[in-house]
């Protein structure tokens, strides 16, 4: 088969290319440690809501202080709120968030942070991020969940 | 290894056929495509609404007084339902077939030796569309085009998605003939734009297996209540078997057009025709095992099979790359037989006074952007910062919206005249449209990749009524919905052009016909390997096997049918 020299070339600099982001996204994921959800457990979303599921506990004992400065929190979408809709850490935490939903899809972005996930009935999503600079951050549902999909957030107050 | 030949059939052979060979393929044609534009009218007309209504100015209440009945469009998100359906699936199959229904034939010097499965093939599908249609329209299937289960629509919608799916399977199977030509013809190559799109049609088979059993298997039984509930991940896996390839069966055609059909209309020669035949058998073999790239963020697909699939999905990088160079060589062997002279001096000498190359030629720009856009999609945790968010649109915008629909655009420029045997109502009308669409396309995409990477705006959400817009959206909202009144005034431009062509009373003194472009080197001998279905059957299923085998079947052995799910209205 003929190929002519420069288009040779110009596919050998094309992988090239791609060999480079490939070192780039391994290096992002294991020096950096930006890490996609992966698959946990599985959990049954007619009575994810029920205690003793984690989502089924009171709001107020959702966000939990495993370490000093160590937190999980467990969130529960569903049509069309957040469930803790409002969480508060202090400066410099590192939490690892829980997100699952009890009716249909939603989605999960936390502005500002590498956070970003589908929140599906059935599953657990479950990523880590650390909260130096204090603010309020948004999340997000960022997956179309019927009428008033547009009204769904809640917000992330990083206190000083 | 076998060679074979070259043939004369690859580019004049039609011109020597009795006139009213292809009578019947033309009419065909003519169905499909005025269907398709009839979809894209209808649903495109949304894309401007949807605009106005992120800076605020909402209409939907207003058109919710316009209907007959229930057949009313109500919200936003019908709005926004009808315009994912109508254009990305609708207008883009319909289209497609019939080009292929037209091109097929004429590139093996052949009528179809069973017509009527083509037409089987459209009365499914116009069928389906139907079907699929009546709940959309009565908002009784508002669930975007993706339809992720569990929010279930009427059971219509999904068979008739159904139906135009396997409507299009039938219409591939029509370009049978292929295999007659075949044993007609031992020893010579197929001519290349039936090889490519029945490439493109074999791959689209394998491809909507995905979608067919998401229906079939999880989706219609939880429906009609034959199970308690159905299992979102899996669906959602299902899907995007079929999802991404899908988005190659909306470019392949447009490749297709560009390769072997522009440079003719450039006066060049298509620069490197085997690399061409590679091209398209490296996107059989690639479209499909890389489904998981749209699943990145999803919490029950292991972030092993991701990383395999981002791997793959780079893989296809390549065939772009080759294509992005054989097409800018084959159109500056035009722009050069034209007297263009110096490094760039050939691009002005291109033939931007006729429309079917300029809109052509511009799709081509923007799918530059797309393709960069969507290399960034594709990689794994950078898919972190935009999944979900404007960016998305604003990436398959320039894609589908432009690579695909500005190029079947710039086909139906040449097509329609040479259906109807009318000129073209007018030629600058039809550039207007071409350059309208281009800079309303670069602003909208533009102000949407920015919302979603820098302010994490989501897609798809009405987010005129949104409680947590931040201000500093504003301007580029701005942005995007003057994008968006430019692409309907295109639109406009592009729907009233078709319709004066098709009544005009005006004949064409000589009829259009399809460019075929030759070969710049005929005498570099295809290897038999680039002309052999067997060895890249093999490896496409292998490869799917490999890169789906184990996680689907892990998944399909922990099936959970336990989201009874919600219906929507």
């Amino acid at each position: 088969m003929h190929i002519d020299r420069y288009e040779r070339l110009f596919l050998s600099a094309a992988v090239a290319l791609l060999v480079v982001f490939m070192g780039a996204l391994a290096v992002s994921s294991f020096a950096y440690g930006i890490r996609v959800p992966t698959a946990t457990e599985r959990v049954d979303p007619r009575t994810v809501a029920t205690p003793p599921s984690p989502w089924g506990e009171p709001v107020e004992n959702r966000l939990r202080e495993l370490s000093p400065g160590n937190y999980e929190v467990y969130i529960l979408a569903q049509m069309w709120q957040f469930t803790p809709a409002t969480i508060t850490i202090p400066q410099g935490s590192r939490v690892t968030f829980y997100v699952t939903s009890k009716d249909v899809q939603h989605g999960f972005k936390l502005s500002g942070t590498n956070i970003n996930m589908m929140a599906l009935p059935g599953e657990v999503a479950r990523l880590t991020a650390t909260f130096d600079t204090p603010g309020t951050y948004n999340f997000i549902c960022h997956e179309y969940c019927g009428a008033l999909h547009h009204t769904m957030y809640g917000q992330l107050v990083v206190e000083e | 290894m076998t060679k074979r030949k070259a043939q004369a059939g690859d580019v004049a052979g039609v011109a020597a056929l009795p006139p009213g060979t292809f009578k019947r393929e033309d009419r065909l044609t003519a169905w499909y495509i005025t269907i398709a534009m009839v979809a894209l009218f209808i649903g495109g007309s949304f894309g401007p609404l949807q605009k106005l209504e992120h800076v605020g100015i909402n209409l939907y209440p207003t058109l919710a007084k316009i209907g007959i009945g229930s057949v009313r469009i109500q919200s936003y998100y019908q709005g926004l339902t009808a315009h994912g359906v109508l254009n990305a699936l609708v207008w883009t199959t319909f289209f497609i077939v019939g080009f292929f229904t037209y091109a097929v034939p004429r590139s093996l010097g052949r009528p179809l030796s069973r017509p009527r499965v083509n037409l089987l093939a459209l009365v499914m599908m116009i069928t389906g569309l139907i079907m699929a249609a009546i709940p959309i329209l009565t908002n009784l299937a508002t669930v975007l085009y993706t339809f992720y289960p569990p929010m279930k629509a009427s059971i219509f919608f999904y068979l008739g998605l159904v139906l135009v799916v396997v409507g299009s399977w039938v219409g591939g199977l029509s370009y049978s003939t292929y295999w007659q030509w075949r044993k007609d013809n031992p020893g010579q190559k197929t001519p290349f734009i039936a090889l490519a799109s029945i490439i493109t049609m074999v791959m689209w088979q394998i491809a909507t297996l995905g979608v067919a059993t998401e229906i079939l298997a999880l989706i219609i039984p939880w429906v009609l209540g034959w199970t308690e509930g159905t299992d979102p991940q899996l669906a959602r896996t299902f899907f995007w078997f079929t999802g991404h390839p899908l988005v190659y069966f909306w470019l392949l055609p447009a490749y297709v057009s560009w390769y072997a059909m522009l440079p003719k209309q450039a006066g060049g020669k298509m620069f490197s025709e085997q690399l061409a035949r590679l091209v398209f058998w490296l996107f059989l073999v690639l479209s499909i095992p890389v489904g998981l790239h749209h699943q990145f963020l999803d919490p029950g697909v292991p972030a092993g099979w991701k990383a395999i699939h981002a791997v793959i999905t780079y893989s296809l990088f390549l065939p772009s790359m080759a294509t992005a160079f054989t097409v800018v060589a084959s159109l500056e062997i035009g722009g050069r037989a034209r007297g263009g002279k110096g490094l760039l001096g050939w691009i002005p000498k291109l033939p931007w006074g006729n429309p079917s190359y300029t809109a052509q030629n511009l799709a081509m720009i923007l799918f530059v952007f797309g393709g960069i856009g969507g290399l960034t999609n594709a990689s794994y945790n950078l898919n972190l910062a935009i999944h979900n968010t404007a960016w998305v649109p604003g990436h398959f915008h320039l894609t589908v919206g432009s690579a695909v629909t500005l190029t079947f655009f710039g086909i139906a420029y040449w097509l329609v005249p040479a259906l109807t045997g009318k000129p073209l109502a007018s030629r600058r009308a039809a550039l207007a449209q071409a350059w309208t669409w281009f800079i309303g396309m670069l602003l909208m995409s533009n102000a949407l990749h920015i919302l979603g990477l820098n302010f994490g705006a989501p897609r798809r959400t009405a987010l005129g009524l949104s409680p947590y817009v931040d201000p500093a959206w504003n301007p580029l909202q701005i942005e995007a919905a003057i994008g968006g009144i430019i692409l309907g005034i295109s639109g406009l431009l592009f729907f009233g052009n078709m319709l004066a062509t098709a009544l005009s009373r005006q004949r064409a003194e000589v009829r259009a016909e399809m460019p075929v472009a030759e070969p710049l080197h005929p005498e570099y001998e295809t290897p038999g390997w680039l002309d052999s279905w067997r060895p890249w059957i093999v490896a496409t299923v292998l490869l799917i096997l490999v890169a789906y085998g184990p996680v689907l079947v892990s998944m399909i052995a922990n099936i959970n049918l336990t989201s009874p799910g919600v219906q929507i209205r």
